[in-house]
């Protein structure tokens, strides 16, 4: 077993895979850069640090931990965390977005990019998914963990709400939920649009067991999935409601909705990687 | 062929639950899941024997799609068990997301389809599922005919790899098919051989249709009876055989006529050989309360009416 990796090599990886997203929805001139950029931090700690998984990818995840990302629309970073694992080349980024390519605008599993399990997208289904398959994992006697990633303007979504409570109530307690708690989404900040009000009282009267994170924090990030964990097998199911900022990293993105879905020109761009180091290499 | 009789009346739905608990037995990886309506769905029987892999999701059918797309990752083979307004139109998008384009091993079994699901009315009365469910890619759509059928299409789903649509109902209907026929998908039944008109029909409207055969051979009308079981993937071959044999079609179905089984067919005909054809279905209206005979009847999906459009087409090739 090699060493787990420590917060400043954690830190060198998410400066590498912000250049990689920017310089992806550039390319493609489309694509999501603000949520991307804003769950950096989380997605490099997950796939470098907590999940127990195999980049030999199997997609019925049978003996080990199973991560699904429901907000689909920051694929960059997901495809970019993969591609950083060698799940596929990393040349492969090239094709974000684009013709005939694997890594589709929103992922899917029709091209067999290995990684993805399941479609996601279209907002508030991936909640249900990942409690199926964390069912799916205690019926096979398999003790590995289930995580999905959420977005906070997703928990709008009704079928959240309806996962939430079967989930409490069949005791799914080897699923860590999180959400990408950045106050964004598309026309304007969620408490202007419709309010999560206490989401942490919410998902606590659904009987969750909730922490709270800072997100753009790797210390914090690693030290709240890993009490996450801690938390795991005690008959709840776990949400780890995690502040971000959209945009993180790159100045004129940071905390701006209008960076939710928007691509940078060749100047906004040069200026973004200006800001942040080519740690291990462009693709 | 011997003349198509039946002794008893039984309800597709008994046929489903049969049929689950038989491949429960048989495949540990089957798990049942249900919105609220386990006595209605007849998968009581599965929940008794398999507590562990029966999930109670309550009243949240959206949630239901996704827990089973969910759970075929680990290798479960999920059915999926409500009314079929509730298992299509209310969760399409999840179907089409979670199901359909990540080509999911799901089984939706739907229950109640059509207006023979009688008193309560329009609301629950789904006459478009059928064509909403042969638009989604990998999909494959499933409408038996009676209570033998439906046991038999139930484990044969099951062997089969990717969703299913399958299709049943709410009223006891003859039971005509043999016991221990199996079920082919995607193979098309010739029930009765005729030179004159080929009738093709599906899930309930194919006893109806086997009546009207009767009146049709009275009036020295020879008709041909093929149940379309599987309206998706169509049985081209077994259609176009029949059509050029009678030279005309009639469809009939408890669904709209637009975007049914019928439009299937007649993409079938008009790309190969075109034949004239007459449609019996609901004709772009909603359903209404009724006794599930009486709304048959009142909506044009009797056997009478199968015996008019018959003759209206035979003057038209």
């Amino acid at each position: 077993m090699p060493e787990p990796l420590t917060i400043p090599q954690l830190n060198r990886i998410a400066s590498q895979v912000r250049r990689d997203i920017v310089r992806m929805v550039h390319s493609a001139q489309s694509g999501h850069p603000g949520g991307s950029l804003g769950c950096t931090d989380f997605m490099v700690a997950m796939y470098f640090r907590i999940l127990k998984h195999n980049p030999n990818f199997k997609p019925d995840g049978t003996g080990e931990d199973v991560f699904f990302l429901s907000n689909g629309h920051i694929s960059p970073v997901w495809y970019s965390v993969l591609a950083r694992n060698k799940y596929f080349d990393l040349e492969e980024l090239n094709t974000f977005r684009k013709i005939n390519s694997r890594l589709q605008g929103h992922p899917a599993t029709k091209e067999g990019l290995p990684g993805v399990r399941v479609a996601s997208g279209s907002l508030g289904q991936g909640l249900s998914v990942a409690v199926g398959a964390a069912l799916s994992k205690k019926l096979n006697g398999d003790n590995h963990m289930v995580y999905v990633l959420m977005g906070d303007g997703e928990q709008q979504e009704g079928q959240i709400w309806e996962a939430t409570m079967f989930a409490a109530h069949n005791k799914v307690d080897n699923l860590i939920a999180t959400v990408d708690y950045n106050g964004q989404q598309i026309d304007g900040p969620v408490d202007s649009i419709n309010t999560l009000g206490n989401l942490r009282a919410k998902y606590e009267a659904f009987n969750w067991e909730v922490i709270e994170s800072e997100g753009n924090d790797m210390n914090d990030v690693i030290s709240s999935m890993t009490l996450a964990k801690s938390l795991a097998g005690r008959g709840k199911p776990v949400i780890n409601l995690m502040k971000t900022e959209m945009g993180k990293g790159v100045d004129f993105m940071e905390g701006k909705h209008q960076w939710h879905g928007i691509p940078p020109n060749d100047e906004q761009l040069a200026s973004a990687l200006s800001q942040l180091d080519e740690t291990l290499g462009d693709y | 062929m011997t003349k198509i009789t039946y002794t008893e009346q039984k309800d597709t739905r008994s046929g489903f639950g049969a049929g689950l608990l038989e491949i429960g037995r048989n495949n540990k990886n089957i798990v049942g899941l249900c919105a609220d309506l386990t006595g209605s769905l007849k998968m009581s029987d599965f929940k008794k024997e398999f507590p562990d892999r029966f999930f109670q999701v309550g009243v949240s059918e959206a949630n239901m799609m996704g827990l089973a797309a969910g759970l075929t990752i680990g290798g479960k083979i999920p059915f999926t068990g409500t009314f079929a307004n509730f298992s299509t139109g209310r969760v399409y998008d999840q179907i089409r997301q979670s199901i359909a384009y990540s080509n999911k091993n799901v089984k939706i079994c739907a229950s109640h389809a059509g207006l023979t699901l009688g008193e309560d009315g329009a609301t629950h009365q789904i006459l478009e599922d059928i064509g909403m469910m042969k638009m989604l890619p990998n999909m494959t759509v499933i409408c038996p005919c009676d209570y033998n059928q439906t046991k038999a299409a139930t484990i044969a789903i099951s062997g089969h790899t990717g969703p299913v649509y399958l299709r049943f109902g709410r009223p006891k209907m003859p039971v005509f098919t043999k016991e221990d026929e199996p079920f082919e998908i995607g193979k098309a039944q010739i029930l009765i051989k005729g030179t004159d008109v080929s009738v093709f029909a599906t899930g309930h409207l194919v006893w109806q249709a086997i009546e009207a055969e009767a009146i049709l051979a009275e009036k020295g009308i020879s008709a041909e009876i093929i149940n379309i079981h599987t309206i998706k993937p169509i049985d081209a071959e077994t259609i176009l055989t029949s059509t050029t044999k009678t030279g005309c079609a009639v469809s009939a179905e408890e669904h709209q006529i637009n975007g049914g089984m019928g439009e299937s067919i007649s993409r079938v005909l008009l790309q190969h050989r075109p034949v004239p054809m007459e449609y019996v279905g609901v004709n772009d209206s909603f359903g209404e309360s009724g006794k599930p005979m009486e709304l048959l009847a009142k909506y044009g999906l009797s056997a009478d009416k199968i015996v008019e459009a018959v003759e209206n087409v035979i003057q038209r090739k």
